[in-house]
């Protein structure tokens, strides 16, 4: 069971935890130990940051051809969301009829279940996207 | 630094192979390529062998050990090393071979590429495909790896205006030059029309916009170019060897419709070839996905940004257009062993430089481009290969 | 020290989805329609694959936190009441509490008393606070209750759950009091390892429902020496539509009172979360000085109830948000019974690898 590698993400998973260099002032997420752009210059300077949840579209698919853990939920709109902050991320875009999915629908962060490992193992949570309107 | 050529090829039909195993394929493209090179098994200094998943694939890690053992290079205890880069584990793995004789480290080294990829059922498949994405952060949440490619699709048509129908040409040609490759996987000629109505993949891919499952396997020997006549009336020199990466997840991008790897690992092969995009004809890129395609001819510099679409629509990139893209039939027709597709385009471009490609030969082919993709771009490897 | 508590702040959530019980009885071979009718249930809510007692919660929590400046980390306990908790062992509140940023400094546990588990969370913050032994407390109840394929709770049995956070300052709803009447009575019930509960049939009204609904209110008003005509609002525990316009009535409540709180008609019964749905909704509309009569009820049995009054620091707290009730339940989407049962798992699926 992959119960750790899961449990260490939950800040980031459950709250969108990212991190901020605070040489650059450059957001990363998931969070990172150091920042990619100033390197060195960052090293003891990066800090927790929680981003507010908002953003929109940026791109998006409606798989068809699922995982195992989305087979209840195809087809599914899948999409790469730019935060309001400016970090990209991917995950589902959920309460949307699939022909309401757009590049440029304003989206905020829920919680959801996102997969299971069996019917006697832990259950993962993390976000998803709801329309804003 | 020495100059590296090419004095041997081999490889397998590429589909699904019941009948064979992962080691039964992978030595019968290494035979193939050795006995191509007039080798004996005691000339051959190393083996590099580029496989993405045979872990998760057949459950046997370790399998550079078991290539070298099963080929008879374990009776000379020669030196095997497995290279791993997702989809770009072939193409790596040539470039460690190169390295490894343009060092002067060893002078003959054998690489080959295999996959067997249908021992498993389809879910499983598909689950290991998407290991070459950003487990974490994108398969998590929902992400499947033609979902990505999907959504670069979108994107890509969003910024650049290209159509669906532009996109879809790309499996059109591809199996329209498979029909012209005996080793190929599918060697029927597909129309616009199935490749729109296939079943959705992940919108707006359809089941014909995605490389198949494939088993297969390919090899090439490498010598070095002063020797390389001692085997062989046709070497083929690597002009160029170049791998660049990027970010693993594609959200990591500022943006998903330029694969940064691969202008850059192009521009580092162009630089050491001492050639520009417009000297290239002939080219194997990686259509595991049609849109990937249409960024590889872009990112390699062949056409302007977003222009991609049209100039396959034209027939830019058919034999006889400006640049023959993916002759063997590309990775949608040819086939996709993953570990083994990075070789197999290599040897595709040695078939075509030595003259040898039969009904699609592209004439006076004197350059090949070979660009090989892992995950969402987040390794390229690019080589240049020229006639000596 | 003890001093007065009361409801600081409240949010809700409901799935989008739903069913009509035309449907259902049309699968089942039942006059759907006439069900609804008798059960006066028009729509009940259904939750999608992705969502949870756990989600559900968490939606609502985020939602009550959203409202008010409340910092998470004075959350002293954190309680999920629910009848259908993802896990038979491990708390549905500390995911919860993680996802509105309360941990680590509280108590978590989750309740399980039928349909008043999440009004008995709230009695148990209302100790805590009062006591001075935690700032906050967050009382929830939430279900994704299932009924037995073609059985008559399959009409009722719904999804939903609502939030309230407990405290001493900036009380938007006192609660004055709380009074609980329980006995050991097997209206309705379900074992462990059991997928859908079990029930007496008729034996879930009067010596039930009606006995302790009537307990309760009687006792909570007695308790505070009010009369039913002293409450702008009142909300029951509401299974269906019909008992508790029924047990208003005997209790000499209007039907202008309970309107308001009485959900179940367009979304079923969400178990632990239909009072707290209830209050609610009624909170979205209460007045400063009006004054709430809440009585939740469990099988099992018991009724937990509450007298309350509305300050006027509703305005400010209401004012912060953008959902309402009425909001929530505009989004609705029906599904067809086969979808239903593949959301809710009531379809046999292979087990095993891929």
């Amino acid at each position: 069971m992959a119960t750790a590698r899961f449990w260490r993400e939950n800040a980031s998973m459950y709250n969108l935890i990212a991190s901020r260099c605070t040489a650059c002032g450059a957001l990363q997420f998931p969070p990172r130990t150091f920042c990619p752009v100033c390197h060195r210059r960052s090293l003891g300077k990066m800090e927790r940051f929680k981003l507010k949840g908002e953003g929109e579209i940026y791109s998006f698919s409606i798989v068809h051809e699922a995982t195992a853990d989305l087979e209840m939920q195809k087809p599914y709109v899948l999409a790469m969301m730019r935060m309001d902050e400016g970090v990209m991320l991917t995950a589902q875009v959920v309460d949307c009829k699939l022909e309401d999915a757009k590049i440029g629908l304003r989206v905020r962060a829920v919680l959801r279940l996102l997969s299971e490992e069996g019917p006697d193992g832990v259950i993962h949570y993390g976000y998803k996207f709801v329309p804003l309107a | 630094m020495r100059e590296v050529a090419i004095i041997g090829i081999g490889d397998t039909k590429f589909g699904e192979l019941w009948d064979m195993s992962f080691r039964q394929i992978g030595i019968q493209a290494g035979l193939a390529a050795v006995h191509d090179a007039k080798l004996r098994a005691e000339d051959i200094d190393a083996l590099y062998v580029g496989n993405m998943s045979a872990g998760r694939f057949i459950e046997q890690e370790h399998v550079a050990a078991l290539i070298a053992d099963y080929s008879g290079m374990a009776r000379d205890f020669t030196p095997a090393t497995r290279v791993e880069a997702a989809g770009a584990s072939g193409g790596l793995a040539l470039r460690q071979g190169y390295m490894a004789v343009a060092s002067g480290m060893h002078d003959i080294v054998v690489v080959g590429g295999a996959e067997k990829m249908t021992d498993v059922p389809d879910g499983l498949s598909n689950d290991i495909q998407n290991s070459a994405a950003d487990r974490q952060w994108e398969c998590t949440f929902g992400a499947t790896f033609p979902s990505l490619h999907a959504m670069i699709a979108r994107r890509y048509m969003h910024q650049y205006g290209a159509t669906r129908e532009q996109i879809a040409q790309v499996a059109v040609k591809n199996h329209k030059h498979g029909s012209l490759n005996p080793k190929a996987q599918f060697q029927k000629e597909i129309t616009l029309d199935t490749v729109l109505k296939a079943p959705m993949v992940a919108e707006p891919l359809g089941m014909f916009d995605c490389a198949p499952n494939s088993d297969g396997a390919a090899a090439v020997v490498l010598c070095s170019m002063e020797k390389a006549r001692n085997y062989t009336d046709v070497p083929i020199k690597i002009l160029a060897s170049a791998q660049a990466s990027d970010t693993l997840a594609l959200h990591g991008r500022p943006d998903i419709c330029t694969f940064r790897a691969t202008q850059a690992a192009a521009q580092r092969a162009f630089k050491q070839a001492r050639l520009e995009p417009k000297h290239i004809h002939l080219a194997e890129v990686h259509d595991n996905f049609t849109i990937s395609e249409l960024l590889a001819v872009e990112d390699l510099g062949f056409f302007a940004k977003g222009s991609g679409g049209k100039a396959t629509a034209d027939g830019q990139t058919l034999i006889g257009g400006q640049v023959a893209v993916n002759t063997s039939g590309g990775l949608k027709a040819r086939g996709d062993p993953i570990g083994a597709t990075g070789v197999a385009q290599v040897v595709e471009l040695v078939t075509q430089l030595r003259g040898q490609a039969g009904k699609r030969q592209v004439a006076d082919a004197k350059y090949g481009l070979a660009q090989n993709v892992g995950g969402t771009g987040g390794t390229v490897v690019v080589h240049i290969l020229g006639v000596a | 020290m003890t001093s007065r508590v009361g409801i600081v702040s409240y949010g809700a959530y409901v799935p989008r989805f739903r069913i009509a019980p035309k449907e259902i009885g049309r699968v089942w071979g039942s006059d759907g329609e006439a069900m609804g009718k008798n059960l006066m249930i028009f729509s009940k809510s259904v939750p999608a694959p992705d969502e949870d007692v756990i989600t559900i919660s968490t939606e609502a929590a985020r939602e009550m936190m959203q409202r008010v400046d409340v910092d998470p980390s004075r959350i002293g306990a954190l309680y999920v009441g629910s009848e259908s908790h993802p896990y038979a062992v491990k708390p549905s509140g500390t995911i919860v509490a993680e996802a509105i940023g309360a941990v680590p400094n509280l108590t978590i546990a989750d309740l399980e008393f039928a349909c008043k588990a999440g009004t008995a969370g709230i009695q148990m913050c209302m100790g805590l606070v009062a006591s001075h032994m935690i700032d906050y407390g967050v009382a929830i109840g939430a279900d994704t209750s299932q009924g037995a394929p073609g059985d008559p709770l399959e009409y009722s049995a719904s999804a939903g759950g609502a939030a309230y956070l407990i405290g001493r300052e900036k009380i938007i709803a006192y609660l004055n009091a709380t009074y609980s009447f329980s006995t050991d009575t097997p209206d309705f019930w379900r074992r462990e390892g059991q997928p859908y509960p079990s029930h007496g049939g008729r034996f879930t009204g009067e010596p039930a429902y009606f006995k302790h609904v009537q307990a309760t209110a009687k006792g909570i008003m007695a308790k505070v020496g009010s009369q039913a005509s002293d409450y702008q609002y009142a909300i029951f525990h509401q299974p269906n539509g019909k008992f508790p316009s029924r047990v208003a009535k005997m209790l000499g409540f209007t039907d202008e009172q309970i309107k308001t709180g009485l959900l179940t008609p367009r979304i079923g019964n969400t178990y632990s979360g239909a009072v707290p749905l209830g209050l609610a909704a009624v909170l979205d509309e209460a007045k400063p000085g009006d004054r709430i009569l809440a009585v939740a009820y469990g099988s099992g049995a018991g009724g937990d109830g509450f007298d309350m009054t509305v300050t006027d620091e509703i305005e400010k707290v209401r004012g912060r948000s953008q959902m309402t009730m009425a909001k929530l339940l505009e989004k609705q989407e029906f599904l067809d019974y086969a979808t239903y049962a593949k959301f809710r798992g009531k379809i046999r699926l292979k087990e095993g690898s891929t």
